[in-house]
């Protein structure tokens, strides 16, 4: 297989830009439906090598059975899989070079930590003394020897956690499938846990896909995010263009906070348009770059960090402003959130940093406010 | 840190005490009373053995161990033991080989077909036991059912002698104790969570490769328990072996039977019954010890 030249000046493992490079994991028009249903609906993606590439969807949207499917544990009803150019879709589950660390972890109850791990070895009939050592080097990465004898019952569900990501891993696979990683920890072992997750993977240079609900995990975590709705790809791209271009109504709503502000095209033309939003009582002016006939519906993003909230109108008078009254607020020490009554009657949100060190809030609740930003912080979505 | 007792409330110490009232009034009570008779001497009177406590004549306890004595140096009796023991083995492992995959099959099966599945298994019950023995009877002899159908489908020349062989009681027990081994498997089996065969066959292990490494040590509680309540009533059975076994087929519920009722010597067949359960305690410790093994120490 040829890999693609490197190209310059991009960060060492962002492939997708490099038009020559020949992806790792390739999926095609891939399905499946389950009598009626279809859980997934012919799907095409490609992953590079060393991506930590996530499938972020809400419950029921097909994340998983893509999953299964890659690992060989569910057959897929059309399409072909693609790894590394071997095509392994009629390729049975315990001949894929692909492993799977299940949301559950799955660990076998009747068998040690060792053994657990030890498994996959054990059936690829590797010589005993070589499983013991990659045994021991794969329990020392994950900082499990002193409890190699103990059983899954023995142990908590973080020490679970890495027990699973290490017998997922010992066979070396070429990519590592990963279902709901950080699902079943506490929130504190949860942040813990992702660094290491994406240190693991650093350190190896597998090939990650994971599948998660949880936008925050996969904005820290990823390469890359491609999010499902309906067993369908909604958008794929990086976690920042996810959170600042998101393509519709569905990824910026799902991905983050967002104020969605419904209205209909006034005017377009020499890079923005002129929004009639009635939900806020004002007409807004977004940058766009294409072609709206007045009257069109659309939609006005805008994520509540990208607002300024002040007392006094603001100086420069081609920033879009909405006036509005302090309906709620909630203090977090680090941060504000406010919540804006707008002359529409639309609530909108804004979070404000506390800068200035000061006791004294300096707004209240029914305080006459103006919201205002730059116009290239909003953004116009048609779907 | 003081360690506090949960304090059950007192209608719940009465729930539990139900059990162990059930026990004492019908296990262990009657149990005491053939054990006091298997201590006496054969007499011809009204009950046929001496009694435990006389106070009419002497006022002392009388005892003797000469029945264990006589039933243990008898080789009849040993070998009554071996074979019920070897009846009750073979049963139970027929019933181990036809119900796991049974058990197994339901377990997989989807939510809606499962229940009509556990009925089919537990329906044979509706019909009375006895007459569940006789069908086998009309089917087995020489010139029953199967046997017609045989010489009909051109198969033998001649009728197979089926009928009072050992053969027939194999049959007719891992026909009537099928049940009993499927639904403590199934109820094993239905808990096995699906994700560790995943996990397995994830890992490089062929389908048969994740039942040996997976499902079968996990099902193991499934099959002793399974395994202990098709063996024990197998051993004491006397219908079975009464009406489907032929006449050398020797078993200890038909020896007790003999000793009680054409002997009358009762003395000798409480010691026979007596020596039977201490038999049978054996293969419920090494239950009981595996179950304690397998809980975690936490």
């Amino acid at each position: 297989m040829t890999e693609g030249t490197p190209v310059r000046d991009l960060p060492a493992n962002a492939r997708w830009l490099d038009p020559g490079a020949a992806p790792f994991v390739r999926i095609e028009e891939l399905s499946k439906r389950f009598g009626d249903f279809v859980a997934v609906d012919r799907v095409d993606l490609r992953i590079y090598k060393g991506e930590l590439f996530s499938i972020l969807g809400a419950s029921g949207c097909g994340k998983t059975t893509l999953l299964r499917m890659l690992a060989g544990l569910e057959r897929p009803s059309g399409g072909r899989i693609v790894i590394d150019g071997v095509d392994l879709t009629e390729v049975p589950a315990y001949q894929r070079p692909v492993n799977m660390m299940f949301q559950s972890y799955a660990l076998f109850p009747h068998m040690t930590v060792e053994q657990n791990v030890a498994y996959g070895l054990r059936k690829e009939g590797t010589p005993a003394p070589e499983v013991r050592e990659r045994v021991a080097e794969m329990l020392n990465l994950v900082r499990l020897t002193p409890l190699a004898r103990s059983k899954p019952a023995q142990i908590s569900g973080g020490q679970s956690q890495r027990v699973a990501l290490a017998r997922a891993l010992i066979k070396r696979p070429k990519v590592l499938l990963l279902d709901e990683p950080l699902a079943a920890l506490d929130k504190k072992l949860r942040e813990h846990t992702q660094f290491e997750l994406a240190n693991v993977q650093d350190r190896l240079g597998v090939t990650f896909i994971v599948v998660t609900h949880d936008q925050e995990e996969a904005m820290t975590l990823s390469t890359r995010i491609a999010v499902m709705d309906e067993g369908r790809f909604v958008q794929i791209g990086t976690p920042g263009e996810i959170y600042e271009n998101p393509r519709n109504r569905f990824v910026a709503d799902f991905v983050g906070n967002i104020n969605l502000l419904e209205g209909v095209v006034e005017a377009c033309g020499g890079g923005e348009a002129l929004v009639r939003c009635d939900e806020v009582g004002a007409k807004i002016r977004v940058r766009f770059e294409g072609e709206l006939a007045p009257g069109a519906r659309v939609c006005v993003a805008l994520r509540p960090e990208k607002i300024l909230i002040s007392k006094e109108p603001p100086p420069e008078n081609d920033r879009p402003t909405v006036p509005g009254v302090v309906f709620d607020l909630a203090y977090f020490g680090n941060l504000s959130l406010y919540r804006v009554r707008t002359a529409g009657g639309k609530i909108v949100e804004v979070s404000a940093q506390n800068r200035r060190r000061e006791a004294r809030r300096y707004l209240e609740w029914d305080d006459q406010v103006h919201l205002s930003w730059d116009k290239g912080s909003a953004l116009l979505l048609t779907e | 840190m003081p360690q506090t007792r949960p304090v059950t409330p007192a209608w719940q110490r009465f729930g539990l005490a139900i059990p162990y009232a059930w026990l004492l009034i019908f296990f262990l009570a009657p149990f005491l009373i053939v054990l006091k008779i298997s201590l006496a001497d054969p007499i011809v009177a009204q009950p046929p053995f001496t009694p435990l406590f006389d106070a009419a004549r002497a006022p002392q306890l009388y005892a003797t161990l000469e029945n264990f004595r006589f039933v243990l140096a008898d080789r009849l009796y040993l070998l009554t033991y071996l074979n019920s023991v070897k009846l009750a083995a073979v049963s139970t492992l027929l019933c181990l080989l036809i119900g796991y995959p049974m058990a197994y099959g339901i377990a997989l099966s989807r939510p809606d077909t499962r229940n009509t599945l556990l009925l089919l298994v537990i329906l044979p019950f509706w019909t009375s036991f006895l007459l569940r023995v006789y069908a086998w009877m009309g089917i087995l002899n020489s010139h029953g059912t199967l046997n017609n159908l045989l010489l009909w489908a051109g198969l033998i020349d001649r009728p197979l002698e089926i009928l009072y062989t050992d053969t027939a009681v194999f049959l007719g027990m891992a026909y009537s104790y099928l049940p009993f081994m499927i639904l403590p498997l199934y109820a094993n089996l239905a808990r096995l969570d699906l994700d560790l065969l995943d996990a397995a066959a994830d890992l490089g292990a062929r389908p048969r490769r994740v039942f040996l490494d997976v499902t079968l040590p996990l099902s193991l509680p499934g099959v002793i328990a399974g395994c202990l309540l098709v063996f024990i009533p197998a051993i004491g059975e006397f219908v079975i072996p009464a009406l489907l076994g032929g006449d050398d087929t020797l078993m200890i519920g038909r020896v007790v039977y003999d000793e009680f009722f054409l002997n009358r010597d009762w003395p000798v067949a409480s010691t026979v019954a007596v020596l039977l359960l201490l038999l049978l305690l054996v293969p419920i410790a090494i239950f009981q010890r595996y179950e304690a093994q397998g809980e975690p120490r936490a």
